[in-house]
């Protein structure tokens, strides 16, 4: 009986896309004969197409209605797949093994152009745990983390330019610029939380941009620094071929890095305050957990990422201006975040490779690209809004009962 | 061991709390009564330095502690249980206890405190594993007692534990209260509306009104102080 109800629902979705279609789907006027086409069977695929796609959603939300309910009931003690291959040994060092290779043979098997686009998609993977910490960890919404991707991206483009210093000598030094804004950031906004917050952060990540688009003589503006050097070994410089694969494999080893370190800082004292400090701020403060201090590393921790792969970015690209760092690009790392799964390691990797490899996979469809892209993330947020990877957070383990 | 002096705190240019006095000795439970807004929750937050006071002196072991940062003052041995409870919602009970024990770092000693909490609250003891939020109100003001007294205060600041709790758990809250102040000789600076039930925990009182205190005495004579009894014992 419920079915009948859903069929009805649908029936009148149907109805009513008909209705919203009906002057640009059928009617056609056509101004050189002077004369209206009625494509009436236009109507029908519209008709049958949401008829047939409002079902299903309805029937996709019903099932997982039901699913929750069983859960509830306590029927069924499903473990998600997904968590099962995250804590059960059998299952995730096969899977370890398996990504650990495809990861090392990546780079012989496929195109350079194969090659780029991962580069690419590794790149937000540590953004994305970079800004993880800041987001999922600390809680502190931050719309304005392009701006430390910027600073690091500009410190090899202009001491380069300027100084000559190589890549390795800038990685550093772009992490450590990432810390000093961080900080700067960090300083006003301590006494801010959530709209507000997001607000300033949105604001800082503008001006930065605003600044390499209008100061000419220091950023040279909205054309950019072109012909930065590739990353060298040892001195020895590579060939266009040979240093994308270089890059690939520093990318690999930097989210390995990022991993461990993530790792650690969530379960060490500062991690803890983080999540004090996301879950209740008076409470946090009674407990005499330090307020300014752990928000600033959070801030600081958070940009230092950003600094050290904005380096990694314009040795990459070679080519950086001011459209690299736009509020779209924020948007999209915070996208990556979100989908993956606040605060989960694992749900971020995915969230990144997801986001980014998906619209290149998707050109095939071309116009429809972004269409289909948007269409995936609204699913995503329905179904599975607790991100892909819902953190498996630690439960502290005891001696004794 | 606390003593505050003429304290001013204002909200922007709101002044809430109008040259404070007041003295607790050790091992005493203090109580503060007042209406809703007279600024006691205020009071808590001036000794806590989580909205320092505009001036005004607060000294604790006779050492000033006005300025210094809230985090310094829980080290110092001055835990809040905050008006409201205030537990983490997303971590379990067994959690939310090691937020308390943030400052210390004597491992073997905070898994005893851990067992003293449970022989305390034995119902927090059946819910270790569960989320915060999920607990009952009375449940979570036992948390939030249990939390700051993983601290191992030394001034323990309650803001109305009672709020919003049914009578009976209220009791039982009471009682503790009482045990926590002689096992352990923990002094008690208790904030409370229901001024009945804290005058008779209490061994003082203060009465606070538009951020003054107006009244000062041992919580028998203000039990049967003719204008207390009007104003807030509602006889
Ligand atoms: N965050 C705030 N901003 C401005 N005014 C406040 C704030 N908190 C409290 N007040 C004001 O300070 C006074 C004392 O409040 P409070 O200490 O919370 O009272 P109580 O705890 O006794 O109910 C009240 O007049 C209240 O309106
Ligand atoms: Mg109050």
């Amino acid at each position: 009986m419920i079915k009948l109800e859903e069929l009805k629902k649908s029936f009148l979705v149907s109805v009513w896309f008909m209705f919203l279609t009906f002057p640009i789907m059928v009617i056609r006027v056509n101004p050189i004969e002077k004369v209206v086409e009625w494509r009436w069977k236009n109507i029908l695929i519209v008709g049958a197409g949401s008829f047939f796609f409002s079902f299903l959603w309805r029937y996709l939300l019903l099932r997982r209605e039901t699913g929750r309910k069983k859960m509830e009931a306590g029927e069924i003690e499903k473990i998600p797949l997904s968590r099962r291959i995250l804590t059960e040994p059998k299952m995730y060092i096969p899977a370890l093994v398996c990504i650990a290779v495809f990861a090392s043979v990546f780079p012989f098997v496929f195109s350079i152009y194969q090659i780029n686009i991962m580069v690419t998609a590794i790149i937000y993977v540590v953004l994305g745990l970079g800004l993880n910490i800041v987001v999922g960890l600390a809680g502190l919404l931050d719309l304005g983390y392009v701006a430390f991707y910027a600073v690091g991206a500009y410190s090899y483009g202009l001491l380069n330019y300027h100084f000559n210093l190589g890549f390795w000598a800038v990685l550093p030094i772009g992490a450590l610029l990432g810390v000093v804004f961080g900080i700067l950031l960090g300083f006003p906004v301590l006494r801010l939380r959530g709209d507000y917050l997001a607000i300033v952060t949105l604001g800082f990540g503008e001006i930065i941009r605003l600044i390499l688009e209008n100061w000419n003589e220091f950023s040279f503006g909205p054309s950019g620094i072109a012909n930065i050097p590739r990353p060298s070994f040892f001195g020895h410089q590579f060939s266009l071929h040979a240093a994308t694969v270089y890059i690939y494999f520093l990318m690999i080893a930097l989210t390995l890095l990022t991993i461990f370190v993530v790792n650690r800082l969530q379960n060490s004292r500062i991690g803890r305050a983080w999540i004090a400090l996301r879950e209740d701020e008076v409470a946090c403060q009674a407990m005499g957990i330090d307020k300014t201090k752990t928000k600033l590393t959070a801030f600081a921790l958070g940009a230092t990422w950003a600094g050290m792969i904005g380096v990694i970015f314009a040795a990459k690209t070679t080519f950086i201006n001011p459209a690299s760092f736009t509020f779209l690009e924020s948007a999209m790392i915070l996208s990556i975040v979100v989908m993956g799964g606040m605060g989960s390691i694992i749900g971020v990797i995915i969230g990144a490779l997801v986001l980014i490899l998906l619209p290149e996979y998707l050109r095939a469809f071309s116009d429809y690209r972004m269409l289909l892209f948007g269409a995936i993330l609204v699913i995503m947020m329905v179904f599975r809004p607790q991100g892909l990877i819902s953190n498996v957070r630690r439960t502290y383990k005891f001696e004794g009962r | 061991m606390l003593k505050l002096r003429d304290v001013n705190t204002f909200y922007g240019n709101i002044q809430a709390l109008k040259n404070v006095n007041m003295e607790i000795s050790e091992g005493e439970i203090i109580t503060l009564i007042g209406a809703n807004g007279a600024g006691k929750t205020t009071t808590l937050m001036s000794i806590s330095g989580i909205i320092p006071p505009r001036s005004g002196e607060i000294l604790f072991m006779d050492r000033p502690i006005t300025g210094m940062r809230p985090d310094g003052i829980v080290s110092l041995g001055i835990c809040q249980v905050p008006e409201g409870r205030h537990i983490f919602p997303y971590l379990t009970v067994l959690e939310n206890l090691d937020m308390g024990a943030f400052l210390r770092t004597d491992k073997a000693e905070i898994k005893k405190d851990r067992q003293y909490m449970f022989d305390l609250f034995p119902i927090l003891a059946e819910r270790r594993h569960q989320p915060g939020g999920t607990l009952s109100g009375g449940e979570q003001q036992m948390l939030a007692i249990s939390r700051a007294l993983m601290s191992r205060p030394r001034l323990l600041l309650m803001d109305e534990p009672s709020l919003g709790l049914a009578p009976l758990i209220v009791k039982q809250i009471f009682e503790i209260i009482k045990k926590i102040n002689t096992e352990n000789n923990t002094t008690i600076f208790l904030v409370e509306q229901n001024a009945n039930l804290a005058l008779q925990v209490a061994h003082r009182g203060y009465v606070m009104e538009n951020g003054r205190t107006t009244l000062t005495d041992s919580a028998t004579n203000l039990l049967t102080d003719e204008k207390v009894k009007k104003a807030y014992l509602g006889m």
